[in-house]
């Protein structure tokens, strides 16, 4: 290999290279990372900016009287109570059950660990329409449970109950999935520590883990309440459709929306947008701010 | 390693001079090189030796065309470099972390430099293969070239390392702490090697290191860089025997730094007066100070007294802790193991050899 | 629910002090106990009911479902479109996580938070704003029929849809390896000759490859299982833009619970098996690279 293959490598004429600036080492032309740049935006601008300015531009479509009236609507108000309800009930109990399996995954050794963390997972890749489709085959009045419910005059799908426990189900890993991997990180050596100098165990949950997972944590319930009230598919199978009963939030939209009622039903899904940003602004501002004190993998 | 396969690369080695010239290089506002001029001539080996942040990767990055100088030139044989993109330069790189492509095999990694050549400059598939065995024999990894990166230890990788630079014949070989993270057997080991490989291949070598034995050890010539600027360059000896500037003599070696006030009297360290001939300008000074410069002084008032603070085995020798008060710093005298001191004694010394600079 | 009240208590648990490794801290059985009971509970008892169910049909009677013309068409619509929907955020997934990692450029901030926005928003409402954008008479749809193209209330429609609901997972997966890729072995294939086309072809795209296919793996299983999206813009026509969620949804209406079940239990294997192909991905990277 001579002097020539060198020049030939770099394609310039002898003595061009001089009147050039090379650009940094390892990075791309200005027009390749403005065209770069430019279709990172195009595309997040036409499948997400666009929907979500889609549904407050219909919803004031007829100005902001007629915004306000689909909120004066009784069968509105209802389910927007039974939404937050629903949610009430939901995000508390997957925040208690995050704890306890992130409290025994993180900290101990055991055998059959990975299969825990994989059964939590399990919700986030079945469809909501399965998950919805559970309840009914096991409390619907065909399903294993159905009979006994009956003769109690008991019922749970197309009902609050249903309702609940297709919401509880979808939100299940929430909060677990953001605190398991950050607690693995920080080991039980601070919790040792804790007990050495006489804390009871409480007391080292309390004063000790709780503060060093407490971003983690409020990231979680985040997801897990925006999950809860936005759910549709599991909840639209068990819930029977009742105005004023069992329509959640979401299922109302769709109730308004196939009535053809298009600003009513864009009213409601505005309020469900405005949670979405609500939820995106605190991610963004706990990941910016407290970033290091999340965990590391976070793929929901 | 058969001496036909080093022997049928050295004939390869086509290597040239590195020389820069006025380099300057700043980061937003921080200057990290300021008027650095530096010659390498062909076939030798350069250490380039600083504490961290002394500019001393920033140099090796500029010659390899990794930066851009702010100001100066590169000079690659006769040739201006300065301009030439990375890619054109022929430079070998080894970095610090190794850089290996973790999706590549041995082989593969070997392989890479030839591989993306344009389709005529391309060797042939067979003579790639050749060229990556001649390497692997040559870096004694013969056997792993199937081997993930993932799969190989540290000195490996950096053999790795070292044969994928070598696999484009580069003009020049650049290294970044080749050793850096390593543990200290296997820096020991890997030392000894790169200098027979150097002398087997003959690369117009630069290496970077904070490490001074390392650099004494292995270079022909060091340059010590301090804040952006050479300080000195020279040979081993001349770098540690006759250290051209303050901050050279308190780096190299286990130097002490005295506060002296020179007079035409001589030499004031504390309240003591040492005659002694200087060229160094009345006014206060620094005095370097290594345990082997300090011998006992033939009459007691021909030395400097001092106090044994303590005393340790050395290897063969002896090694006694010294104060001499006045607020002055410790220092250690180097005695030879037959003499004999205690902890308490007073001791009269005398220099050997004086470093002394104007502070 | 009180499920808080029937968990055991810890000591009640006699073989925890065997089952798991010895430790100073408190409270594994009760915790560990807690979580497995509420598991079954909310998750295990009723996916097994759908598993009871579904063995109650007989392997022929879940294949006789499943082969039914009209189950097939929606199989190949949700597959196909769901495949050609991560296909495409793979390609632009990549295009974002390159772009938010490694440029500074004014509202980088923003367009980081806007990607969540799928997560984030009800399907419901990303449904019905997707079908009023892409209706003839929508923002684009206007813009589109001139040229004969009609995208809601189409397959088209589908796969724009599932495209909105996958875009998150390929740009969160590839982001933090991106991060994480060290810059150096760029600079090394630069000096070894490459041009920066080849640097990006042969040596950043394959270490990014594991983290595509995982980001690919998650969109398409969230693809397949999407219901709320995809609804309001699909036609739902049968044989052409019925997808199988809703295909469940309709046998349910019928109460046809035995044709659901099928389905349902088909849906569920997939889930399975692409649980299974992610969880293999992200173990063959770790030992192949070194990194998730």
């Amino acid at each position: 290999m001579s002097e020539q293959a060198a020049d030939d490598i770099s394609g310039t004429p002898a003595g061009g290279p001089r009147r050039l600036r090379p650009r940094p080492a390892v990075a791309e032309t200005a027009a390749m990372r403005a065209l770069l740049i430019a279709t990172a935006i195009g595309f997040l601008g036409l499948f997400v900016v666009l929907p979500l300015v889609a549904v407050f531009v219909e919803a004031l479509r007829r100005g902001i009287g007629h915004y306000l009236e689909t909120f004066a609507d009784p069968d509105t108000q209802a389910a927007i109570r039974l939404t937050l309800t629903v949610a009430a009930i939901a995000v508390p109990l997957n925040l208690v059950f995050g704890l306890s399996a992130a409290w025994a995954v993180a900290k101990f050794d055991f055998p059959g660990k990975s299969l825990l963390i994989t059964l939590i997972d399990i919700p986030f890749s079945v469809s909501p329409v399965v998950s919805g489709l559970v309840f009914v085959l096991l409390f619907g009045a065909q399903g294993v449970l159905g009979p006994w419910l009956a003769a109690h005059d008991l019922q749970i799908v197309f009902a609050v109950p249903g309702i609940v426990l297709a919401t509880v189900f979808v939100t299940v890993p929430y909060v677990a999935r953001e605190l398991i991997p950050l607690m693995q990180e920080q080991g039980v050596s601070e919790e040792e520590a804790a007990l050495t100098l006489g804390a009871s165990g409480l007391r080292t949950f309390l004063t000790v883990t709780l503060p060093n997972v407490k971003w983690a944590l409020l990231y979680g319930v985040l997801l897990c309440n925006a999950r809860a009230m936005g759910e549709f598919g599991a909840v639209s199978v068990v819930s029977g459709h009742v105005r004023g009963l069992t329509n959640t939030m979401p299922l109302h939209v769709e109730i308004l929306y196939n009535e053809y009622n298009f600003v009513a039903a864009f009213a409601v899904a505005s309020i469900l947008a405005g949670l979405a940003l609500v939820t995106l602004v605190a991610k963004s501002l706990l990941e910016w701010r407290y970033g290091d004190a999340l965990g590391r993998s976070r793929l929901y | 390693m058969t001496r036909s396969a080093a022997a049928g690369y050295t004939d390869l080695v086509d290597t040239v001079a590195i020389r820069a010239e006025g380099l300057e290089k700043r980061f937003g506002s921080t200057p990290a090189l300021t008027g650095v001029d530096l010659s390498v001539e062909p076939g030798e080996l350069v250490a380039l030796l600083g504490p961290s942040g002394s500019g001393k990767t920033t140099l090796l990055r500029i010659v390899a065309g990794l930066e851009q100088p702010t100001a100066g030139r590169v000079f690659f044989g006769g040739e201006d470099a300065t301009f030439v993109p990375v890619q054109a330069r022929r430079v070998g790189f080894v970095f610090q972390s190794y850089a290996l492509f973790k999706h590549l095999d041995v082989a593969e990694n070997i392989a890479y430099g030839l591989r993306v050549r344009p389709r005529r400059l391309r060797p042939s598939r067979a003579e790639i293969r050749r060229r990556v065995a001649d390497l692997l024999d040559l870096v004694q990894l013969s056997g792993l070239e199937r081997r993930f990166p993932s799969q190989l230890s540290g000195g490996q990788r950096q053999r790795v390392a070292l044969a994928r630079a070598l696999a484009v014949e580069p003009k020049v070989l650049l290294l970044d702490e080749p050793f850096g993270a390593l543990d200290a057997q296997v820096r020991r080991d890997l030392r000894g090697w790169l200098r027979e490989l150097h002398e087997r291949t003959g690369h117009t070598t630069l290496f970077v290191t904070h490490d001074q034995d390392e650099a004494l050890e292995l270079a022909d010539r060091v340059a010590i860089l301090d804040r952006g600027r050479i300080e000195q360059v020279g040979t081993p000896d001349a770098i540690y025997d006759g250290p051209a500037t303050a901050f050279v003599a308190g780096f190299i070696g286990e130097s002490v730094r005295l506060p002296v006030t020179v007079t035409g009297d001589g030499l004031h360290i504390g309240q003591h007066v040492l005659s002694i001939a200087t060229t160094v300008a009345p006014g206060p000074a620094s005095l370097f100070v290594r345990p082997r410069d300090l011998v006992p002084a033939a009459t007691r008032a021909a030395g400097l007294p001092a106090r044994v603070t303590g005393v340790r085995r050395a290897g063969p020798a002896r090694r006694a802790e010294l104060m001499l008060g006045d607020g002055l710093p410790g220092i250690e005298i180097e005695l030879p193991a037959d003499i004999s001191v205690a902890r308490g004694d007073m001791l009269a010394v005398q220099f050997r050899t004086v470093r002394l600079f104007s502070a | 629910m009180s499920d808080a009240a029937t968990a055991p208590r810890g000591p009640a648990w006699p073989g925890s002090v065997r089952f798991r490794r010895p430790s100073a801290l408190p409270g594994f059985g009760l915790t560990f106990g807690f979580a497995t009971l509420y598991l079954s509970l909310i998750v295990l008892i009723p996916l097994a009911a759908l598993v009871l169910r579904a063995s109650g049909l007989g392997l022929d009677g879940i294949w006789r479902i499943a082969t039914m013309p009209r189950v097939l068409a929606a199989l190949q619509v949700s597959f196909g479109l769901s495949f050609a929907a991560a296909a495409v955020n793979a390609v632009f997934g990549l295009v974002v996580a390159w772009v938010l990692t490694r440029y500074r450029f004014p509202g980088r901030r923003l367009l980081d938070a806007m990607v969540d926005l799928p997560f984030a928003l009800p399907t419901a409402v990303a449904g019905i704003a997707l079908a009023a954008i892409y209706a003839p008479n929508g923002w684009i749809g206007s813009l589109l029929a001139p040229f004969g193209i009609k995208v809601a209330f189409t397959p088209l429609g589908i796969f724009v849809a599932l495209v909105f609901i996958g875009l998150p997972f390929v740009v969160r997966t590839v982001q933090p390896v991106l991060a994480d890729l060290d810059r150096e072995i760029e600079e090394a294939s630069a000096t070894l000759g490459a041009t920066r086309r080849q640097t990006v072809l042969r040596v950043v795209l394959p270490s990014l490859l594991p983290a595509v296919l995982t980001g690919f793996a998650l969109a398409f299983g969230r693809a397949v299982g999407e219901y709320g999206s995809v609804i309001f813009i699909a036609g739902n026509m049968p044989f052409r833009s019925e997808i199988v969620p809703l295909l469940i949804v309709i046998q349910l209406e019928e109460f046809n619970y035995a044709g659901a079940t099928a389905i349902a239990a088909i849906m569920l294997a997939i889930a399975f098996v692409s649980l299974l192909a992610i969880n293999l991905l992200q173990a063959w990277s770790r030992r192949r690279f070194g990194h998730v």
